[in-house]
């Protein structure tokens, strides 16, 4: 490190990468996570990528980005805005500069900025610094693409593929910014083209020239950042999306239950990483169907896991609205079923790759007739694997349909995961048919305190029986219309998920005396739980508690809801959590923060608005 | 072990006095005796309408579930479980109109199940509304002035999605339900058998012609593998190729004799003829008319998983944990 550069200490910072769909940004964005991660610093990234399939190159349309946000203690959220801004082509600099922080370091490759560039990035003039307001000094402008093909004249790789390496040259310019190891990124690069040693030495050697060159003509930085490590938590760590350690925890729960895992999907975004993810682990048993549409991978799960397998269906909003039924028919046979839904923007088609929370009310209500169903919302991307497993269990103990929700910022987004160790976690016990009931079982007999059925699996002599969609005698499991029974069975349906036991909501911050309570569910924790530290940090009293389990409630809800003199409820929809909890706590009328934007709430106007709900 | 029908049958069935799923059912319970696997090996997966209330008379595991879903149930089950015998069990509404696309999926994956199609033309639960099997013309509740649509041919449907199994009886004839049924059992992939039947309501005499034993002596040609296709009281009719079809001849007649009748071929990879044979209206073709052998989904699905077993060094949670970049945090 030259002497006169000035090294600034941060507690944390937040670099975008940006470019074009094809350029790898997630791929830099990736390793510069993991290396930072490495170091002890806590992380947590979020992909913005374009809907369209492959738009033109260099197209504003066709920008994707990724953002990366490491921290000495504890981050929550990828960043609201960057402090640093790495922009492969004019295009990207056009879309994505109001991501960046005012003053933030933006690296640029010059040779994306011609006149064809420019103009396809709408801008008018050759001064695209000037026109965008941005400070030159601020600008690492850097001929990207031409170093990158100095660098790999001698590799006798072609053009193409030299190209796909501009990216790495980004990544080693970020890591001399931030002094990180490349030994790490080396390591990484190592194992990912384990296959292709050739590819893995031209991006080292694209990496370090990156660095080089930042050291070489660091004047034209102001300065360096550093980032150190502080609260670390001692074990051993991966990097990991929240649809990675969703089906993670599938395979988890699937192995402590001893039973075999089936998913039946079809292709959604951005649902399905846990289709490819689960589609890989056929060493463990995992069987994965890719079925013919949304309503057979949720048929063919409900078939399996009558064959008796912990059964998973996986999908999105739009997915949903078709496997409605199959999900009433495993409510109405009260057999185990776990159904993924990773939100996106809707309706209909919607914003596929968006981000909302705008099916909370389809996964309590949205099926025909009284249809209890427990619901449970993944609050992080490292938590879908507690949320999955916690899924599986319930539907496996309890003998129902479970929605695990997740969203397109948990799904996509990435923290640092502890290792988990199986052995420490809750037994799966499903309630199998003792052997001695045999001559005397009926598929509806329950249990008395849980209300629980027993599960008859096929292949056991004896307890031959019939499931199906038609209403049965609480007794004898034979169809029946007869009018006291259906209303029996409704309730005891609905009493069996009221009496399943769910851990008590937590109360962070100021759980005492806080003058507002902030309610979230799910994958907006991270962004409410920033809004609260910042809050606090500049003296107000606040406390949040973030809904995970939400059919049914904790038992403490109402408890909680009541405390505290002002609550908001803050969610990426119109208000639906709100007016679940004014349905089942009386007189509970919150102030609402709503916003439906299919991108993570802003911890800067999340403050601002619950600072005025303060103060009125 | 050894079987009786009763071991298979359970409760007193609701169908109309005269309906053909009644034949039908005492058809499968007489097949699954004879086929011997245990019933509690066994499970009856239908959908909705008449004849998906079939699995309620099954002393085996059974669902009868939502409408048009069966074969995709069927099909969780059968991968899930390999070692269940699944019968799926559907109505021509049920299995071609609302279910179509899990029967062609079906029958492309080649996943193995008995497929049991039970075509009496008409929907019979919501009380006589034209059916996908349903002639062009036909006059019913929804369709006063005549329908304006061709039909599916089960068959032609069944052979479009590659199926490599179909087989057709007549509900009344129960000797030649057994027959394809067992057949059917015996083919391992998606195995779909079409039961002509009559609903006495609705669609009264829609398979006149081969309803009785009569009618089948004059109307029908028993298919039988390898055998010459002849067929008449006395069989003194046959199955001859012309051009690029097939036509019944009487022999003796135009210059044909039995050396020019056809012998099936059930096992045919190419399924041209079997297509024209499914598809005569004079005779109607009955017993297996294709039965060709081929991977089925879920051996190959379990043969996968085997192989990479065998390939891959993780095969518990932890070992996976361990193929990831990991750090430690002292």
């Amino acid at each position: 490190m030259a002497e006169n550069l000035e090294v600034k200490e941060l507690a944390d910072v937040a670099v975008r990468f940006s470019g074009d769909s094809g350029d790898g940004m997630q791929l830099a964005g990736n390793i510069f996570s993991t290396v930072s991660a490495t170091v002890g610093n806590s992380i947590s990234t979020f992909p913005d990528y374009p809907a369209d399939i492959r738009a033109p190159q260099g197209s504003l349309t066709g920008v994707s980005g990724f953002q990366v946000h490491i921290g000495a203690g504890q981050v929550y959220t990828p960043g609201d805005k960057c402090d640093v801004l790495v922009a492969m082509n004019a295009a990207a600099l056009k879309t994505q500069y109001k991501y960046a922080k005012p003053g933030a370091a933006i690296i640029i490759d010059t040779d994306s900025f011609g006149a064809a560039d420019l103009k396809k990035a709408n801008f008018q003039t050759e001064d695209y610094l000037g026109e965008l307001g941005i400070d030159p000094d601020r600008v690492i402008a850097c001929p990207i693409t031409q170093m990158v093909k100095d660098c790999l004249a001698d590799s006798g790789m072609d053009v193409k593929a030299i190209l796909k390496c501009r990216n790495m040259f980004a990544l080693g310019l970020v890591c001399w910014l931030f002094d990180r190891d490349l030994d790490i990124a080396y390591n990484f690069l190592k194992e990912k083209f384990a296959k292709k040693a050739g590819v893995a030495e031209a991006n080292i050697k694209v990496i370090q020239a990156g660095y080089d060159y930042g050291h070489n003509t660091h004047s034209s930085v102001a300065n360096v950042y550093r980032i150190e490590t502080k609260n670390k938590v001692p074990g051993r760590y991966m990097d990991i999306t929240g649809n990675k350690a969703t089906a993670y925890g599938f395979i988890a729960a699937a192995e402590k239950a001893g039973l075999k895992l089936y998913l039946g999907s079809y292709p959604i975004t951005p649902a399905t990483d846990v289709l490819h993810e689960l589609s890989k682990h056929k060493s463990l048993g995992v069987t994965t169907v890719q079925c013919e549409d949304e309503i057979a991978g949720c048929a063919s799960a409900v078939g399996a896991s009558f064959a008796g397998a912990l059964a998973v269906t996986s999908t999105s909003g739009p997915g949903i609205c078709l496997k409605s039924e199959a999900m009433n028919l495993a409510v109405i046979m009260e057999l185990p079923l776990v159904v993924l839904d990773v939100q996106r923007g809707g309706p209909a088609t919607g914003l596929p790759t968006k981000s909302e929370q705008t099916d909370l009310l389809q996964a309590l209500f949205g099926r025909n007739g009284e249809s209890p169903m427990p619901v449970i919302a993944a609050t992080s991307p490292t938590d879908c694997f507690e949320a999955a497993y916690a899924a599986s269990k319930m539907a496996l103990e309890h003998m129902t349909p479970v929605i695990l929700m997740t969203d397109a910022y948990v799904a996509n987004g990435s923290g640092a995961f502890k290792l988990p160790n199986l052995a420490e976690y809750p037994a799966i016990n499903p309630p199998y048919v003792p052997e001695e009931l045999k001559g005397t079982w009926a598929p509806y007999l329950r249990n008395e305190e849980t209300k629980v059925r027993y599960w008859a699996v096929p292949g056991r002599q004896g307890f031959e029986h019939i499931l199906g969609g038609l209403e049965k005698d609480n007794k004898t499991g034979a169809i029946s219309t007869d009018p006291e029974n259906h209303d029996l069975m409704t309730r005891l349906r609905q009493e069996k998920i009221d009496k399943i036991p769910v851990p008590d909501l937590e109360v962070e911050g100021d759980k005492d005396d806080a003058d507002l309570l902030i309610v979230g569910f799910g994958g907006t924790y991270g962004h409410l739980h920033a809004a609260m530290d910042e809050m606090r940090a500049a003296g107000k009293k606040v406390a949040l508690a973030q809904f995970k389990f939400i059919n049914p409630l904790p038992a403490n809800t109402s408890e909680v809801l009541k405390k505290y003199k002002k609550v908001v409820v803050a969610e990426q929809n119109m208000g639906q959590l709100a007016g679940w909890l004014r349905m089942k706590v009386d007189g509970f009328v919150p102030y609402q923060f709503n916003q439906v934007k299919g991108q993570p709430f802003v911890v800067a106007e999340l403050v601002e608005s619950f600072n005025n709900i303060i103060n009125k | 072990m050894a079987y009786t029908q009763n071991d298979f049958k359970k409760g007193q069935p609701r169908w109309c006095p005269g309906c053909g799923d009644h034949f039908f059912l005492a058809s499968l319970h007489k097949a699954m005796a004879e086929i011997g696997v245990d019933p509690w090996n066994t499970a009856v997966i239908s959908g909705i309408g008449c004849s998906s209330r079939l699995p309620h008379y099954m002393a085996t595991y059974g669902m009868n579930t939502i409408h048009g879903r069966a074969a995709a149930i069927a099909t969780g089950a059968k991968v899930a479980n390999p070692n269940l015998t699944v019968w799926q069990v559907s109505g021509d509404g049920d299995g071609l109109a609302i279910g179509g696309n899990h029967f062609i999926h079906a029958n492309r994956r080649n996943i193995n199940l008995n497929m049991i199609l039970l075509n009496n033309r008409i929907y019979g639960l919501t009380k006589g509304q034209y059916s996908p099997t349903s002639p062009r013309g036909f006059v019913s509740k929804s369709s006063p002035y005549g329908t304006v649509e061709d039909p599916f041919r089960p068959a032609e449907l069944c052979f479009g999605a590659r199926g490599h199994f179909f087989a057709r009886a007549v509900a009344t004839d129960a000797p030649g339900t057994v027959e394809v049924l067992k057949a059917a059992y015996n083919h391992k992939g998606a195995a779909v058998c079409e039961i002509l039947q009559n609903c006495v309501i609705f669609n009264n005499g829609t398979h006149d012609a081969v309803y009785s034993k009569e009618g089948r002596a004059q109307n029908a040609i028993y298919l039988k593998h390898g055998e010459k296709m002849l067929f008449g009281e006395n069989n003194e009719y046959g199955i001859v190729q012309e051009g690029f079809g097939v036509k019944a001849v009487k022999l003796g007649e135009g210059g044909y004799t039995e050396a020019d009748v056809l012998v099936h071929d059930a096992k045919c990879e190419d399924n041209t003829l079997q297509l024209k044979l499914a598809e005569m209206e004079w005779p109607v073709a009955l017993g297996v008319i294709r039965d060709v052998d081929a991977p089925t989904y879920d051996d190959c699905v379990t043969a996968q998983i085997e192989e990479v077993k065998a390939a891959k060094k993780y095969h518990n949670f932890a070992e996976l944990l361990e193929t990831n970049d990991i750090w430690e945090v002292k």
